[in-house]
């Protein structure tokens, strides 16, 4: 076996903070240095000696991360929001330099998510095929040879020859997919995170990647689906703020990922830098999961209910805001959804919410949940516009099923609800 | 940055990703490798910039002829500036089209990484393939001006001086190079500065106006002409009057200062954008 890619002592540091000091003045007197010193600086940072005192703060989003993959292996990768992950595939896909460290990579990488890049409104269907083709560093004569498959797998060949801007966003998707997808790359990068389209352009998506791994080729994948990863990958790395903490087979290292790390039992606190800036006006604070009591549990009875509370925070009023939970099992089959605004007079009532501080507490009735473990997720979002901030993996936690009815028997129950059902039985004869 | 190797076709070839030190090595192996996005992208530009207009490619033709007319009249009715004995809508039409093709070139460089935005944060290819494409997009329209100036000449039957003609491309290369070099310069800035949008309206302005556009040449003086061609786009307008029309003086001591300063601002231009590059992703 060959390697694909040797990745040895990888290190991205960023700068932060640059901005802020910059915007950020207190008397007037700075303001004109600052603007008397402006063109210095900028002479300064053309010949790349920029101004240390500006930018002081530095962050490491990726350190010391080797590992090597064999070629025709399926490696997924997982970790918290800006443990890294993103990273990583940006500097794999070239799209960004390392600070330290190297990387071999033998063969062209493509990237199945970043679709569209570079389509052009005016353009035909036809047009941004070669334009899209020729950015993804496919050769004319590769795209000439693939185009009937492209256009035959985007399913839009009625309406090759019109602008792509008259297409719906669908058939837009479609498009861009399939260029994608037929770059036929040695080596694919999936950021499944970033991933755009319905739920079943995103099905069709790791559709693909589950042929191109069978063709033997090299496949990352980025998830917060951890059945995705167990279904699709057969090892994974977690990366835990930028730092590469185990590399296992896939079911070890989700239960790894899903059990550890979730900060104290049965709450989970958001440090600032692990909520992306794109998230801004909602900046989450923290979810706790607490018994009848108030006490904040790790492990709840499934014959009491469980209230579940979402704290956040927004800087400027978000309109049709809705902020939901996704409780899902550790095998990430989804058991429920469900949103703060749901129902119509609360959906009325808070169309749109105004700066301040919030919490979002939904309880959970008794006898909902089987025994086992569940993951709950956060997603808070304006439906159809935009996804504010979005956590699959917010934390876990414990249902234990004493008193819980058909526990007389000492057998497990199958399926992720155990609810307490109005049987009747009758004598009919 | 990036190196790539390809010993056997048929294999895949094997990248060797590092931080880059210093001056970053030109890579010019990758940019071969991309050379048919280059293509793509001039294609693109040219396609697409008229779209959805009226007059669609006549704009090509409208934007050169009305500036000719706007200096027709202040410059020979109200000012009477000398021309050296050609009719002035030529004289001037002469200078329009390499400044014309300049400052396309320069404007649609120095935003193209910015205009650019999602490829550059998403996807990798030489960044180099930006600005070239931009610049090159603009010789459609410089083709289509050359045409209306044929016709001008023919119509003010204005002789065109055949002996010089073949130095016409030398000039040509000489306006690329400079609109080139400088949109190498504003274009990385531009990532990190936006300071440049700003700068761009004032700098082509002042520009046209140290540039022998609107009049000639010959009423610098003696002692400064050496200072005035300083600025490379004298070189480059002198040069077409002499070529296309025979005035002037032709290649002269003045015309080689042109091409140094050009040819020095493309090469500081090419290594500094190439140790920006490193950086584009994440500042942009």
């Amino acid at each position: 076996m060959t390697t694909a890619i040797s990745v040895h002592n990888l290190g991205k540091q960023y700068k932060i903070g640059a901005a802020e000091t910059k915007f950020r003045y207190n008397m007037l007197r700075d303001v004109i240095v600052d603007t008397v010193s402006a063109p210095v600086r900028l002479a300064k940072a053309m010949i790349g000696k920029s101004d240390r005192r500006m930018n002081q703060n530095y962050v490491w989003a990726l350190k010391d991360v080797s590992f090597d993959l064999e070629e025709g292996k399926v490696l997924g990768i997982v970790g918290r929001n800006g443990a890294g992950k993103s990273t990583l595939l940006k500097i794999l896909s070239r799209v960004t330099e390392p600070t330290t460290g190297t990387v071999t990579v033998r063969g062209r990488v493509g990237s199945l998510l970043e679709v569209g890049t570079g389509f052009h409104p005016e353009l035909t269907g036809r047009e941004n095929i070669y334009m899209n083709g020729a950015i993804l560093g496919m050769k004319r004569a590769e795209i000439d040879a693939k185009f009937d498959e492209i256009v035959d797998f985007s399913e839009v060949s009625q309406f090759i020859d019109t602008p792509v801007k008259r297409y719906s966003s669908g058939m837009y998707l479609r498009l861009a997919f399939a260029v994608a997808a037929h770059l036929e790359p040695e080596i694919l990068v999936v950021d499944e995170v970033l991933a755009v389209g319905d739920a079943e352009f995103q099905k069709k998506c790791l559709g693909k990647m589950g042929d191109v791994a069978q063709q033997g080729r090299t496949v990352l994948f980025v998830s917060h689906n951890m059945s995705a990863i167990l279904r699709l990958t057969q090892e994974a790395i977690v990366l835990n703020k930028g730092q590469l903490i185990m590399r296992a087979p896939s079911q070890e290292a989700v239960d790894f990922y899903l059990s550890s790390g979730q900060s104290q039992a049965g709450e989970r606190v958001w440090e600032a830098d692990e909520v992306p800036a794109a998230s801004a006006p909602f900046t989450p604070i923290s979810l706790k999961v607490k018994e009848i009591s108030g006490k904040v549990v790790d492990t709840v009875r499934s014959t009491e209910p469980v209230t579940v509370e979402f704290e956040y925070k927004l800087s400027s009023p978000i309109t049709g805001l809705r902020v939901g939970l996704y409780v899902s099992t550790m095998r990430g089959e989804y058991v429920f959804t469900s949103f703060d605004t749901d129902t119509p007079a609360l959906y009325e009532k808070f169309d749109t919410r105004d700066a301040g501080h919030y919490v979002s507490r939904a309880e959970l009735p008794a006898d909902l949940l089987n025994e086992g473990r569940y993951v709950v997720g956060v997603n808070a979002s304006s439906f159809g516009v935009r996804r504010y901030f979005m956590d699959e993996n917010a934390l876990a936690f414990n249902v234990d099923i004493s008193g819980a009815p058909g526990t007389q028997w000492a057998e497990p129950r199958v399926g992720p609800v155990r609810p307490r059902l109005n049987w009747k039985i009758e004598r009919i004869g | 940055m990036t190196q790539i190797s390809k010993s056997n076709p048929h294999e895949p070839h094997t990248v060797y990703i590092k931080p880059s030190k210093g001056l970053a090595a030109l890579n010019l192996r990758d940019l071969l490798h991309y050379r048919e996005l280059i293509f793509f992208m001039v294609w693109r530009d040219v396609k697409v910039k008229y779209k959805q207009t009226l007059l669609g490619m006549a704009w090509a033709v409208v934007q050169p002829v009305m500036t000719m007319l706007v200096f027709t009249f202040l410059f020979d009715r109200v000012a009477k500036l000398p021309t050296e004995g050609i009719p002035y809508p030529v004289f001037s039409f002469t200078a329009l089209l390499p400044w014309g093709l300049f400052v396309t070139a320069l404007n649609q460089g120095s935003r193209s990484l910015v205009a650019h935005q999602n490829m550059v944060t998403k996807i990798y290819f030489p960044r180099l393939i930006l600005p070239t494409a931009s610049v090159f997009a603009g010789m459609v329209d410089f083709l289509i001006a050359f045409v209306i100036l044929v016709i001008l000449m023919f119509i003010y039957q204005v002789a065109p001086a055949w002996h010089l003609l073949w130095t016409l491309p030398l000039f040509l290369l000489l306006a690329i190079i400079t609109a080139l070099g400088v949109a190498l310069w504003l274009s990385a800035i531009n990532v990190q500065y936006r300071d440049v949008n700003q700068a761009l309206p004032f700098l082509t302005q002042f520009w046209l106006f140290a540039t022998p556009v609107a009049y000639s040449a010959s009423v610098i003086s003696e002692k400064w002409q050496i200072v005035y061609s300083l600025n490379p786009m004298a070189g480059v307008v002198n040069g077409f009057r002499w070529a296309l029309l025979g005035v002037g003086n032709g290649p002269d001591i003045t015309l080689w200062v042109s091409v140094a300063i050009s040819v020095l601002i493309f090469i500081s231009g090419l290594f500094y954008f190439r140790s920006m590059e490193k950086t584009f992703a994440d500042t942009i």
